[in-house]
């Protein structure tokens, strides 16, 4: 069952009631959800029991009116269904006289279990919610898609459009993924101690993907699509908000808020990608930046890890009021501990800018060089648009302004290409 | 999107009864962790405040009260998907006025504000 939310006419009153109800599931659905999966004990089943009180409820509601509290009838209605389907598989199981004894203790259980269960541990069912559609058993297509759908209530159609995918794609997608983690025997439990921090590292690649495709768009017209950013945004505050101990979740958290401060001047008025230097710093959304650093600070307090590295440096961004007022030395630093505890050839590249711009060019082209040799980088548009960049500041236009052509020949991305472009040609006057 | 939710009311003169603060406090909580509440404060009574002026090319300053039926009384910056959630949450915020303080009134007014959405690229 797939609901698409439309673009209705604004005086339609059937449509507002729908959106009204749609408005109360986003808010509620991953709640319901990890309620239910904590009965029925599986996120699949209890994904599909909440798609159908939702429509139940879109069938009701803009009837009878949105009820005064629509968090417990959704619950309420949602937990019928599923003491109805526990009562099913019951008798089935009692005719085949397999397991009976065992499935009726269960739903015994599951029945005494139930009100203590569903308002206690909300928390621990959120999250063992988040960790099951995360689970690193899943492809990290999949994962995205489980996590969108789950927790983030995104429908099939909403999350396709944001991901520019066709629909099938990311239903498929969602089908594939609910079945492996039934051949897994993945159970709905939190993670032990000893499997935390690979766990956890999984959810936050997840949510991290999803700000990404969001802030740099790999494809496409738009330099970025900030409703994504958004949705991974609000995820990474739940998170927050559920694993409070947890520095590298403030962390992840810090860098998305920062990062997000900057959508709005990252593009001019034509739709045209600004980069950071020449942005206009009055534009970066202050409150976002406020966040941003308070998170960071929780962060550094737990202790950090890489996200809380680059919330770091993108603090050094977020803190200078002027592009030449840049602490590059610090970021530079931040890097060099960066690059030790995950030498990822992005992560060296960017070591390599600010190494370049923090005193010496020379190094940091020289950095730069040794990455093109790395295969991972051999289309990355980012490492030609570096060396241009080095090459420039050290007076070496012709070579610059080929590197930068380079940059504008990889990107698949239209804004970034005419910006490299405007970049290759700004260099073919001698002044330049 | 962003909204501004701000709240004017006519509080009863009983004292604010605790259940709605802890009310409060509980829905705060969770609107802020579903990552849809990104700013709330309350507001004090509009004697603390002052009002700055412009009509007919004076600049004129008046210290409070002013006198309203209704006092701002807080402000709720939301990040959410669609009007309908701050509705939604405002709603929430609303009830449990309603519930625990007899005789209390006010309205929410829920404003936009502009963000990129409300300037579309040039095809």
């Amino acid at each position: 069952m797939v609901v698409t939310a439309t673009d209705p006419a604004p005086d339609d009153p059937g449509q507002a009631a729908r959106r009204a109800v749609e408005a109360v599931w986003r808010i509620e659905s991953a709640r319901l959800i990890a309620r239910i999966a904590r009965l029925v004990r599986d996120v699949g089943l209890a994904e599909e029991i909440a798609q159908d009180t939702l429509v139940a409820a879109l069938v009701q509601w803009p009837a009878t009116g949105v009820p005064e509290d629509p968090g417990p009838w959704l619950t309420a209605t949602a937990k019928h269904r599923a003491v109805d389907l526990l009562r099913r598989q019951q008798r089935y199981a009692t005719k085949l006289d397999l397991l009976g004894r065992d499935v009726e203790i269960q739903q015994e259980y599951a029945e005494a279990a139930l009100d203590d269960a569903l308002d206690d541990h909300i928390g621990d069912d959120l999250l063992r919610l988040i960790f099951t559609a995360a689970h690193p058993v899943l492809p990290v297509q999949a994962r995205v898609a489980l996590t969108l759908r789950m927790v983030g209530g995104l429908t099939t159609g909403e999350t396709a459009r944001a991901f520019l995918v066709p629909e099938a794609t990311v239903a498929q997608r969602i089908v594939r993924a609910k079945r492996a983690l039934a051949a897994a025997r993945v159970r709905f439990e939190l993670p032990t101690p000893a499997e935390l921090v690979d766990r956890l590292a999984s959810v936050l690649e997840v949510v991290y993907l999803i700000f990404n495709e969001g802030y740099a768009a790999t494809g496409g017209p738009n330099w970025s699509r900030p409703e994504l950013c958004q949705e991974a945004l609000r995820l990474g505050r739940l998170l927050s908000g559920l694993l409070p101990d947890e520095a590298e979740v403030h962390g992840l958290t810090a860098l998305m808020e920062l990062q997000a401060s900057r959508l709005g001047a990252r593009t001019d008025p034509q739709g045209q990608p600004v980069l950071l230097p020449d942005q206009d710093r009055r534009r970066w959304d202050r409150l976002l930046v406020r966040r941003g650093l308070a998170a960071l600070d929780r962060a550094e307090t737990l202790g950090g890890g890489v996200y809380t590295l680059q919330a770091a440096i993108a603090a050094c961004h977020a803190r200078a009021t002027r592009a030449e007022l840049t602490d590059w030395s610090r970021i530079a630093a931040l890097y060099e501990v960066l690059a030790h505890l995950q030498p990822s050839p992005v992560i060296l590249l960017n070591r390599a800018v600010a190494v370049g711009l923090a005193d010496d060019p020379v190094r940091g082209l020289a950095l730069a060089d040794d990455l093109t040799r790395e295969r991972a980088l051999r289309d990355y548009p980012q490492l030609p648009a570096v060396r241009g960049e080095l090459l420039a500041r050290l007076g070496r236009a012709d070579e610059a302004r080929a590197e930068f052509t380079r940059a504008a020949e990889l990107t698949r991305n239209d804004g970034e290409r005419i910006l490299f472009q405007r970049r290759a040609d700004g260099l073919r006057q001698p002044t330049e | 999107m962003r909204y501004l939710a701000l709240l004017r009311a006519k509080q009863p003169t009983t004292p604010v009864p605790p259940e709605l603060m802890a009310a409060i406090a509980k829905l705060g909580e969770e609107a802020t962790n579903s990552g849809s509440l990104l700013d709330t404060g309350g507001l004090a009574p509009s004697a603390a405040g002052a009002r700055v002026t412009v009509t007919g090319g004076d600049l004129t300053v008046t210290d409070g009260p002013f006198a309203e039926a209704k006092e701002v009384i807080s402000y709720a910056l939301y990040e959410v998907r669609a009007k309908e959630e701050v509705v939604e949450w405002t709603s929430r915020f609303m009830k449990a006025h309603r519930d625990l303080w007899p005789g209390w009134e006010g309205d929410a007014d829920i404003l936009k504000v502009y963000g990129p959405e409300d300037f579309p690229l040039p095809e």
